[in-house]
């Protein structure tokens, strides 16, 4: 089993709104794809239904080989979710909180402390409280309890939002790394243009299905 | 699931009646008269509680088929937990808004009855009182949480748990008021005695049927309702699907041009 | 179900709580201000407080538990807390033993405060202290079980916090009747069997313990 996602005609609601309207989509193990789409496309549902939080109303989901409708709790553990917002605990420091989501993961004292070098939130900000970080060092903290986890399949909400350029490189670091390393990487972004890594793959969703996709070397095919 | 007895116009329900709930309502009209002929006019009055029996007519079947309702309630949560069905579901909320109705009647008859009986509204300490209470006030709660809004399978989910754990709480309601003040003033069945008149007898069962059919005659009525309710809120589904898909169709070759700009670099 | 997990959701709440000092600065006050409230009303009668005390103790406790679980549940949901432990290996029965063991902490910390206040403006003396200790911890774990049960219920809806009181108080009516009477007892206020209580207390903990560890995944998931 290569697709580490499988999508058939996936449909999605939230409350009585159709977000995602049947999306077909595979991606396969060691790809970095970019979601892109307007606002409203049902990007983040895309995501949100990958890493096993949305119940699927029509259509088949597998991710990482199993079925999403039966097995959702084994999926999510390997699944790691960069979301709009952070799960992370106000009152508690940038190293109280990647320690807790690391002991969560059962992630090594040594690797909680890599993480948190790796985001450059060594030093000063270690021991400040998040509530008192701004947008981009709570996005380099969550990133933080994203890499100590180690995921199979990395699902990022515009990873890039609030971060500077060395943010973005940093980011777009990790993203090799970990597809280096045999994960899988699925991105989304409303501007695509502004996404200076070499995604593999640019998959564009519009009325909550998919209505392009694109390989990097110009292979794609569209799909409407 | 289609109540095919269920009067329509154009293929669409407009009543939540059918011939057979027809009947049993007819069944009620004309047995309400009688129950209350047989209980103000041809039973006699107790020794000791003199005209206030009469109240019991109604009173002890109200709380019986409050205990069933919620006991319904608790079934339905258990099977929904179970099947995920939506059956079961409405069911369980059916029956627990018609059980909070009867156990409000239990509450506010027996306290009535109370006042000539046993000389006060309310007796804290008697068991069946205050646990019957805390009961209703639960099951408030239960009805409660129904109304928030979440999707239907979450709302399903928090209610069964609900309506389960409510009625698990009952027998320790119970029994914490059992030891509380460690009394009843309620007499213990006054049918176990042998020495009720019969025309007595038969007006309490007269009474217990009457009450049973207003409470399936009511269930059918409510669950209709609730199941027409929750199809009404599906039935945009395939619409706004429709409509949804539309927003591509739009601008699908801008956003194919975005994508493609974007692409490769 | 691992207790280590557990443990670690534990000790982040109340350190947290420790950090943001709601229970010291706003909670803490609040209990106190209630014993007043119940002397202004009750008049200056010491006997008639005396005599209410352990049943005014209990309702403060209820009172303040209702805080103390919208505490809880709020620190899991203002940045989506509750979503990212969904995506940990952790059991849904560790959260919940971990989330009630330091509502539980919190409620006892505060309910010792609460009952030496308690022993001095209601003028009372103990004569069972043992009683008086395992009837409290018992009630205590009740109270945080289910309240943390019915916490996660109430979570994620917009009116929590109307919602969580009209649910969860009728539920606890059998550990105000019971401590209350446990309580009188150990006061020497009422003639009541202190310990056949005690009993009904710890049914009622085991019993929400349990409930609270099989319901508490399915609540979680997608609340």
């Amino acid at each position: 089993m290569n697709d580490v996602i499988d999508l058939q005609e996936a449909v999605v609601t939230l409350g009585q709104f159709p977000a995602l309207t049947g999306v077909t989509l595979k991606v396969s193990q060691g790809e970095i794809v970019t979601v892109c789409g307007p606002n409203g496309a049902g990007k983040s549902t895309l995501l949100r239904l990958c890493a096993g939080l949305l119940p699927l109303r029509e259509g088949s989901a597998h991710i990482l080989g199993e079925d999403l409708q039966k097995n959702r709790r084994i999926i999510r553990q390997d699944v790691g979710l960069l979301g709009h917002r952070s799960g992370l605990y106000d009152d508690l420091t940038v190293e109280e909180n990647v320690a807790f989501w690391g002991q969560m993961v059962r992630a090594e004292s040594n690797e909680i402390n890599e993480a948190i070098k790796l985001l450059g939130l060594d030093g000063r900000l270690r021991k400040v409280l998040v509530r008192q970080l701004s947008a981009g060092q709570r996005r380099r903290t969550s990133l933080a309890g994203l890499v100590v986890q180690r995921p199979l399949l990395w699902l990022l909400d515009e990873p890039h939002a609030a971060l500077d350029s060395d943010g973005r490189d940093l980011v777009d670091g990790l993203i090799h790394e970990a597809a280096a390393s045999g994960a899988t990487i699925v991105l989304a972004s409303h501007a695509p243009k502004d996404i200076s890594s070499p995604s593999g793959r640019f998959v564009t969703l519009a009325g909550g299905r998919v209505t392009n996709d694109i390989n990097n070397d110009g292979s794609g095919d569209g799909v409407s | 699931m289609k109540f095919k007895t269920i009067e329509s116009r154009d293929g669409q329900p407009n009543a939540t009646s059918s011939r057979s709930t027809r009947f049993l309502g007819l069944c009620l009209a004309l047995g309400v008269p009688i129950l209350v002929l047989f209980a103000f006019v041809f039973s006699p009055k107790d020794d000791t509680m003199d005209d206030a029996v009469r109240l019991l007519y109604v009173h002890v079947p109200v709380a019986i088929f409050s205990y069933i309702a919620f006991g319904v309630t608790a079934m339905g949560s258990i099977f929904y937990l179970w099947k995920q069905s939506r059956w079961w579901d409405t069911t369980a909320h059916a029956s627990a808004e018609i059980g909070v109705i009867f156990c409000g009647l239990t509450l506010v008859t027996g306290s009535i009855w109370g006042r000539p009986t046993w000389n006060t509204w309310w007796e804290w300490g008697d068991v069946r009182l205050v646990t019957t209470l805390v009961m209703f006030l639960m099951f408030i709660g239960y009805l409660a949480l129904r109304q928030v809004p979440a999707t239907p399978h979450v709302r399903a989910k928090r209610a069964a748990i609900v309506g389960i754990v409510g009625t698990i709480n009952i027998p320790i309601v119970n029994r914490s008021v059992e030891w509380w003040e460690n009394s009843t003033l309620h007499q213990q069945s006054s049918l176990t005695d042998g020495n009720l008149e019969d025309l007595t007898l038969f007006t309490w069962f007269l009474g217990t049927l009457i009450f049973a059919l207003a409470y399936v005659w009511l269930m059918i009525h409510r669950f209709r309702v609730g199941w027409l309710s929750s199809e009404h809120d599906a039935l945009g589904y395939g619409a706004a699907i429709e409509e949804r898909k539309a927003e591509a169709g739009i601008d699908t070759e801008a956003q194919a041009q975005a994508s493609e700009d974007g692409g490769p670099q | 179900m691992e207790f280590r997990d557990a443990w670690a959701i534990a000790s982040k709440d109340l350190r947290i709580e420790l950090r943001s000092r709601i229970l010291t600065n706003q909670i803490a006050p609040y209990t106190l201000l209630i014993l007043v409230l119940f002397g202004f009303a009750l008049d200056a009668d010491t006997q008639t407080l005396r005599d209410t005390g352990p049943g005014l103790f209990w309702v403060a406790v209820l009172l303040i538990a209702l805080l103390a679980i919208q505490r809880a549940v709020k620190i899991e949901d203002d940045d989506a807390a509750k979503e990212r432990m969904l995506l940990t290996p952790v059991h849904s029965s560790s959260v919940f033993l971990g989330k009630a063991i330091a509502l539980f902490i919190q409620l006892f910390v505060l309910e010792i405060l609460l009952f030496f206040v308690m022993l001095a403006l209601f003028d009372l003396s103990v004569e069972d202290p043992l009683l008086i200790c395992v009837s409290a911890v018992l009630a205590t774990i009740g109270v945080a079980s289910s309240g943390t049960l019915y916490g996660v219920i109430a979570a994620g809806v917009g009116v929590r916090e109307t919602l969580l009181p009209i649910l969860l108080l009728p539920v606890l009516a059998p550990i105000a009747i019971g401590a209350t009477r446990t309580f009188g007892d150990a006061f020497g206020r009422v003639d009541a069997d202190g310990w056949a209580w005690f009993g009904l207390l710890s049914v009622f903990a085991v019993v929400y313990t349990v409930l609270g560890m099989l319901a508490y995944g399915q609540l979680m998931e997608d609340a």
